[in-house]
């Protein structure tokens, strides 16, 4: 008797310390990453890091404003093209592809594109824009990131507009509103935080993206803006410079990984804060 | 009764405005997906009235009231047959517009619902803009005008900016019947519009179904049994019967139907036996 409580007790502790142990592996990597990160990364930090261009290979200085710059860039172009078509389908299948067959077709294919790897989606932008333009293009980036992203804001959206009581949408048409002008005036608003915060996770997603990059906006050592030119970005910058065989170019590497860690983590904290002040 | 009173009517506009308000329900038959909720209903709704309609959970009476102004058919795979005539146009007759009936018949719900994201002023104008007012003082007007009607205008004219859900719920039912009434609508249906306020509130809201029957045809649904016999004209008693859909099993004057029931079934529920 007194042996089967001990063996149970002693069991637990056992089970216990396993899931203690098991949570803070989970947690043991972030803290390792960003500690390690922010060590090496925060040297290469400076004014410069933001205004100026790489330095030749090399040479000690230069920063990688021109990275900074492209990587906002390319976010702009892909949320420009991702978010409304995104909302829209979102709007779409919570409410009018209700009951349809197209609604549930559509939902599973866009949880199919979430999971494409992102490597094939550059693939298939590279073959639609820069094989049929003949260069490689901060639009075709833009648009790679925007493929990506599009899943991610059509389901946050669809959870958002489901979240909004379906006593307000009535009272909109009892009012003799129309459908849509119900939507847009009515339910749009209330479900606006947690639109939002579906359009910032799609942000944090798509900024740290290196592969879709590659073989679409490519890279550039120079200043520009122009979308229909190669154009440089931080997570393709970290790439070559992280392989690149001189000591200054890692070091840029690191700070450009501060600086693309910080920008990540900033937009998942406003969008956690967005969905809580709901 | 209804021969005197045309007896009375000299002109075409005053036959019109005798008309103005006035529901003919025939035929209604209602569906959720195979589900059948109302069989074969048909009542004459009298114009600037209270009418009640009663009858255990389950019975259509909800759906019946969302039949009047095509609620019902915002449901997914909800469908109807039919006849629902408006003074004298059907309501789900060919190339009729469900929008266009919805601004002619108001609807207040059992849960206040105010526009979450709206200010109590902008709750209330949300109609009026909808069908182009933009006029400011047309509009400072006719929001004054209705919540005076739904007698809100005191607890609220100091805060009209402030949002809609901050009110009361009471308040905020009050709201919802202000916002119905500033598009100016014939008809006002209410699913049971006290059920979810305390007896303070709950009192508020019956006075103001009387005073709102001299300018409009008012339809209340209610569990309410002594709420019906308080402020309705006619009650229409509705019963589903071996699940076949609810049906209407009695409707006439609101004495009658409670004091001389003509029906046994009418008589057991109005007296608690059901």
């Amino acid at each position: 008797m007194i042996s089967t409580y001990r063996r149970r007790k002693l069991a637990n502790m056992l089970m216990l310390s396993l899931l203690g142990a098991a949570a803070l592996v989970a947690v043991v990597p972030l803290i390792a990453v960003a500690a390690y990160v922010v060590l090496e990364g925060a040297g290469a930090i400076n004014l410069d890091f933001f205004t100026q261009l790489p330095s030749p290979a090399g040479e000690a200085g230069g920063g990688m404003g021109n990275a900074v710059v492209g990587t906002l860039e390319l976010v702009a172009i892909a949320s420009a093209l991702a978010t409304p078509t995104g909302v829209m389908a979102g709007i779409y299948l919570a409410q009018q592809g209700r009951g349809t067959r197209l609604g549930p077709l559509v939902r599973l294919l866009s949880d199919v594109l979430n999971g494409v790897p992102t490597i094939v989606v550059g693939l298939f932008v590279y073959g639609l824009l820069v094989l049929t333009t003949g260069s490689f293009s901060a639009l075709a980036g833009g648009v790679a990131l925007g493929v990506i992203m599009l899943p991610v804001i059509a389901r946050t959206t669809e959870e958002a507009v489901l979240q909004v009581p379906s006593s307000v949408r009535e009272a909109a048409l009892a009012l003799g509103l129309p459908e849509w002008r119900a939507t847009l005036r009515v339910v749009l608003p209330t479900a606006r935080s947690g639109i939002l915060t579906g359009v910032i996770l799609g942000v944090a997603r798509i900024s740290g993206e290196t592969a879709p990059l590659l073989f679409t906006a490519f890279g550039n050592s120079f200043w520009s803006l122009d979308p229909t030119k190669p154009i440089a970005s931080l997570p393709v910058q970290i790439y070559n410079f992280a392989t690149g065989p001189y000591e200054s170019w890692h070091r840029q590497a690191w700070g450009a990984a501060l600086v693309l860690m910080t920008m990540v983590l900033a937009l998942n904290l406003a969008a956690r804060w967005l969905s809580r002040s709901r | 009764m209804q021969m005197t009173r045309d007896l009375r009517i000299v002109s075409v506009q005053e036959w019109r405005e005798a008309a103005e308000g006035t529901v003919s329900v025939r035929g209604l038959s209602a569906w959720y997906g195979r589900h059948r909720a109302l069989t074969d209903v048909s009542l004459e709704v009298r114009p600037r009235s209270v009418t009640a309609l009663i009858g255990p959970s389950g019975c259509g009476k909800s759906t019946l009231l969302r039949c009047l102004n095509r609620m019902h058919e915002v449901v997914l795979g909800a469908t109807v047959s039919g006849q629902v005539l408006l003074e004298d146009e059907d309501v789900y007759g060919s190339g009729v517009d469900p929008v266009s009936v919805r601004r002619r018949v108001g609807m207040v719900f059992q849960q206040p619902n105010p526009f979450p994201t709206m200010s109590i002023y902008d709750n209330v104008a949300a109609g009026l803009r909808l069908a182009g007012t933009r006029n400011r003082g047309v509009l400072d007007g006719k929001v004054e005008q209705a919540l005076r009607q739904a007698a809100l205008w005191d607890e609220v004219k100091d805060k009209l900016r402030k949002p809609g859900t901050a009110l009361s719920g009471g308040q905020q039912q009050r709201l919802c019947i202000a916002r119905a009434l500033a598009v100016d609508p014939e008809v006002l249906l209410m699913d049971e519009p006290a059920s979810a306020l305390d007896p303070v509130a709950t009192a508020r809201i019956e006075e103001l179904m009387v005073e709102l029957k001299r300018d409009y045809t008012v339809v209340v649904v209610t569990h309410n049994m002594q709420q019906a016999a308080r402020v309705s004209d006619y009650t229409a008693f509705l019963l589903s019967e071996d699940g076949g859909g609810g049906a209407l099993v009695e409707y006439g004057e609101t004495r009658q139907v409670f004091e001389e029931p003509r029906d046994e079934r009418t008589r057991d529920y109005v007296t608690g036996r059901l």
